[in-house]
């Protein structure tokens, strides 16, 4: 199931619409990385409100993404983790440290606006 | 003991399946909306467990009552090269496929009741137990 891309201004949002194998995931950290450059973004939203579940391998690769894409010159922000699935990240002893979450779409963009302004 | 479950891994696709179907049944046995997600995401991680270490293997659940409560118990097995250093897999960040090394330690907070049978050369089997929380 490949995730949707959108280009919105200077943003890239991946849409993630349901359950992805780890073979799912790693061709969407490629493809972000791949159009952070194409379309010379300065942010990159995930959207996981979609995911009922995110075990390590699911994080791993959300932490990857934002590692390379600030790497390329783009701050990523990951939204929408669900209540429950905040839960049980918690007890699997994932933590996200150091990669900016927001509540949901919205919330992501304001901090990626809020981002670009420190930059200006 | 009612209900059994075998679902065989060997390919990622079938790691999602497993948690799918230890969610289902952990709803129809009337669990949270969060001992669901807890459930589901420890056996994300044995499943994957499983196809990273001995390729291919299977998931088995359960649902149970010990007289007072339900549960739900998930069995995983293969036939892999086993586990060399058991107290050391058990400890958070030791992993010896590259992964953050979460797999087993994190699937054991998760879950109420978790032990591993494993010897080199004999292949693993974990088998994890959620009890109902009544009425809460």
């Amino acid at each position: 199931m490949e995730v949707p891309i959108l280009k919105q201004g200077q943003y890239l949002i991946a849409s993630i619409q349901s359950a992805l194998t780890d073979a799912d995931l790693s061709q969407l950290r490629e493809a972000l990385i791949e159009r952070v450059g194409r379309y010379r973004a300065r942010g990159v939203i995930v959207d996981v409100t979609a995911l009922d579940v995110m075990d390590s391998f699911a994080v791993r690769t959300l932490r990857d993404i934002a590692h390379m894409a600030r790497l390329r010159g783009s701050e990523t922000v990951i939204v929408g983790i669900q209540p429950e699935v905040a839960f049980a990240m918690v007890q699997l002893g994932l933590t996200l440290k150091g990669i900016a979450t927001a509540l949901d779409l919205e919330e992501g963009l304001a901090f990626l606006n809020a981002k670009a302004r420190e930059r200006t | 003991m009612s209900d059994e479950l075998r679902l065989e891994i060997a390919a990622d696709v079938d790691v999602v399946r497993a948690r799918e179907q230890g969610r289902e049944l952990a709803a129809a046995h009337g669990f949270s909306l969060g001992d669901q997600t807890v459930i589901a995401t420890a056996i994300s991680e044995i499943a994957r467990n499983i196809l990273m270490y001995a390729k291919r293997g299977e998931v088995r659940l359960y649902s149970l009552n010990d007289g007072s409560r339900d549960g739900l118990r998930v069995i995983a097995e293969d036939r892999g090269p086993g586990i060399r250093d058991l107290p050391r897999a058990m400890q958070d960040g030791f992993s010896t496929s590259g992964g953050l090394g979460l797999g087993l330690p994190g699937a054991k907070r998760l879950m109420d009741d978790f032990t591993v049978d494993s010897a080199p050369g004999r292949g693993t089997i974990v088998t994890m137990i959620k009890w109902k929380r009544s009425h809460g």
